[in-house]
């Protein structure tokens, strides 16, 4: 009976759970959101998806092979920072430009830092500021059904057209980037999300919270005039709420971290908002709040057990 | 009071069903056991026996050196005694004494004791260290020394540890359920150890049989005030800190003994031995193993006498439905890996479970993606992450400072890790490494 034994130290067992399954539930969580962009802006929004996704995972692929590191790009990881680098520029970005951004995100700010796991920003947010900063009129060119618009923020900040409904912005019949402009397909996304345990809800709900609360106190005709449901539902403060400022690297370790964390994202939207030169503020309130990870986690622990004095 | 959950935790897939239905049946394959002078906590016994001599089951053949922490070692078969030498055991090997059955299980004579419900601690205590008995929880403290808590820490609460966390493991639920009776008479020793401590049985809501068996006999047995709570399904409900907590809102302090919130836990199987021992003179000489696990042909729990070998345990029980890819003494979060299966089945192995080659864990590790799920389940508020980032530095003293020696070493985080990193196994070599810097 002394067969050859497999041995190692316990656990034995594990939870069926690894990097690939996070990955695959974050891609089936944006599936809704995907859907509503190529409902409302045309099959492009598909084929963008498509070149950004494709563009990411042959720049780790391309990286890795080049560096002569072990491939990684089966983990999914690379897949999701792509679609989500869509889910981030107008649907009408020109394809060249969508494969440069895919490319910075994942090799500069991705591989540069070491991986996954060891990257200081969101590499798809870092990606748009990117993008932004070196194509601003192609990352500001707005369409709603064919015809340039502007979006909710854009005309709450310089006025001109009249505001969408509030019915609009939920379902996602507004100007916008690809995948932020659907409140209810990115709902559905986070009850994926949340069901499947993938994320824990404190990050979004206290972002969004804290941005509707500051909007409609700080008000943009002054003190309580804001219009906090109107303000959460424009822009894309869900997709970043939901997806981006919930990416595990980039924020912190502990409930509590996460709370702080989502906080200062909500203030930084808000104030980018309402006093900002830009229409929108989520993407630098999320990479902002990025760099200041570190510090929360180094701040911020969790309760250990019998550090609190015992009782009868 | 509504019970209260610990902190963190997991949920494994229980893989109780394999054996929870399975009746405790004895098995004595005979042949060789062996009997290792060190599987307490303590000083390793001496021998009492010599090669060649003749011994009988419940004979004592071992005892700890005079005044040294440790508990005797009873032969649990008739036979002779083969050697005194090292032989291999669970995780290395150790000086053991080899006796060969001759199949007919001759006893001494027990010295019963009719009048055991009027015997006074100083009584107890001494039949207690006498019979043998540790913790068969899988600990193997030495009951009687857990029983003599220092004087200045008053034991208010007696918990009778029936949760039995582990994933697979059926044994203490077979035995709650069998031998309520013996567990009730053991609970009146303790009660005379501890006459002014309130008792507590905490065990898994999912074992309401063995709640209910425990309910009727202390009904019956007139101890109705002895609660028999039931706490939620969650690893790892059973460690004695987090079974206090869940108890009696009490944290142990860092570093502490639960004696110092006034509780003392001790698991159900043991408080039924002690009650053997005591009334009935017979020392630990079998203890019930769950033998599981997908690979094994007729899971069940077995009585099986301390000493047989495993091998010779499986082969009696119908052996491997299929090839196992690995074989674990006790559960799959803390059991240890067999790399041969001709070691003993001692005190503290309360499982056995034979895993299939296609689910054995041979997951390579990845970077960390710090998605913060091992510093959710940490039941003792650790961050596993970056107590394994400091052991992989070798930085003990930040690895202290971070509370690295308080870790329980349960498992949860390496069992939820996506990236299947070796967190609570770096955690534990770190630990080591850390203890023995400390005491230089």
């Amino acid at each position: 009976m002394n067969e050859k034994l497999i041995v190692s130290t316990s656990p034995h067992v594990h939870a069926n759970s690894s990097v690939r399954t996070v990955m695959v539930d974050v891609l089936i969580a944006l599936v809704p959101a995907l859907a509503a962009g190529a409902y409302f802006f045309g099959l492009r929004a598909l084929v963008l998806t498509a070149v950004t996704a494709l563009s990411a995972v042959a720049a780790e692929y391309g990286w890795q092979r080049l560096l002569k590191k072990p491939v990684t790009v089966r983990d999914g990881s690379a897949l999701v920072t792509g679609v989500l680098l869509a889910m981030n520029v107008p649907p009408t970005f020109p394809y060249w430009m969508a494969v440069i951004g895919a490319v910075f995100a994942v090799v500069i700010v991705k591989q540069f830092f070491g991986g996954l796991g060891k990257n200081v920003v969101n590499p798809a947010l870092a990606a748009r500021a990117f993008l932004l900063a070196s194509w601003p009129g192609a990352m500001t060119t707005w369409t709603v059904d064919g015809v340039s618009a502007a979006t909710a923020l854009g005309i709450l900040k310089e006025g001109g057209q009249s505001l969408p409904s509030v019915a609009d912005l939920f379902v996602g019949h507004v100007g916008g980037c690809l995948g932020e402009t659907s409140v209810l397909a990115l709902l559905i996304g986070a009850g994926w999300l949340f069901w499947r345990r993938v994320i824990t809800p404190e990050i979004p709900v206290v972002y969004i919270a804290t941005t509707g609360l500051l909007t409609w106190l700080l008000g943009r005709e002054g003190f309580l005039t804001g219009n906090g449901l109107y303000e959460i539902f424009a822009g894309g403060l869900f997709l970043g709420a939901i997806f981006m400022a919930t990416d595990y690297v980039t924020s912190p370790m502990t409930v509590k971290g996460r709370i702080l964390f989502a906080f200062g994202c909500g203030v930084i939207t808000a104030l980018i908002r309402l006093y900002g030169s830009y229409p929108e503020g989520v993407s630098f309130a999320i990479l902002i709040m990025n760099l200041v990870t570190p510090l929360i986690d180094r701040a911020v622990k969790p309760r250990r057990f019998g550090e609190v004095s015992s009782r009868g | 009071m509504r019970h209260r959950l610990f902190r963190g935790g997991v949920h494994p897939d229980g893989g109780k069903e394999l054996t929870r239905d399975k009746a405790i049946t004895p098995v004595a394959p005979g042949g060789i056991h062996v009997f290792p002078l060190g599987q307490h906590i303590g000083a390793p016994c001496l021998p009492l026996v010599e090669k060649g001599q003749e011994v009988l089951r419940g004979q004592l053949i071992a005892s700890p050196p005079e005044g040294k922490l440790g508990v005797s070692i009873h032969s649990s078969v008739s036979g002779k005694v083969r050697a005194i030498e090292v032989r291999p055991i669970v995780g290395g090997r150790a000086l053991s004494i080899v006796v060969e059955s001759d199949g007919q299980a001759r006893e001494v004579d027990f010295d019963e004791r009719p009048r055991w419900e009027e015997l006074s601690r100083e009584e107890i205590l001494p039949i207690v260290s006498g019979s043998g008995i540790v913790g068969l929880g899988g600990a193997c403290f030495p009951t009687s020394v857990k029983l003599s808590p220092p004087p200045d820490a008053p034991i208010d609460t007696v918990i009778l540890n029936g949760a039995e966390c582990e994933p697979y493991l059926t044994c203490d639920d077979r035995v709650m359920r069998e031998h309520a009776e013996d567990i009730v008479n053991g609970t009146k020793l303790l009660r005379r150890i501890f006459p002014d401590a309130r008792v507590v049985v905490g065990l898994e809501e999912n074992k309401p049989e063995a709640m209910e068996a425990l309910r009727k006999a202390y009904d019956a047995a007139s101890l109705g005030e002895v609660e028999v709570k039931g706490l939620p399904v969650m690893y790892p409900q059973g460690s004695e800190k987090q079974l206090i907590y869940a108890v009696t809102g009490r944290a142990v302090p860092s570093g502490k003994l639960p004696c110092a919130v006034g509780c003392l836990v001790q698991n159900v199987a043991t408080v039924r031995n002690m009650y053997l021992a005591v009334a009935k003179g017979r020392p630990l000489m079998d203890r019930v193993v769950t033998v599981t696990g997908e690979a094994v042909a007729q899971p069940g729990n077995y009585l099986v006498p301390l000493g047989t070998l495993v091998a010779d345990l499986l082969e009696a029980i119908g052996g491997f439905r299929e090839q196992p890819g690995k074989v674990i003494a006790g559960g799959p979060m803390m059991g240890f890996a067999l790399t041969r299966l001709d070691v003993p089945v001692v005190k503290g192995t309360s499982g056995l479970v034979a895993q299939l080659r296609s689910a054995t864990l041979v997951e390579p590790e990845q970077d960390c993606i710090r998605c913060g799920r091992c510093v959710e389940v940490c039941p003792m508020g650790l961050e596993p992450y970056r107590l394994n980032r400091l052991a992989l530095l070798e930085d003990y003293d930040a690895f202290v400072d971070e509370g690295g020696m308080d870790c329980i070493e349960c498992g949860s985080c390496s069992y939820t890790c996506p990236s299947m990193r070796y967190l609570v196994q770096s955690l534990r070599e770190a630990k080591r490494t850390a203890g023995a810097r400390r005491r230089k």
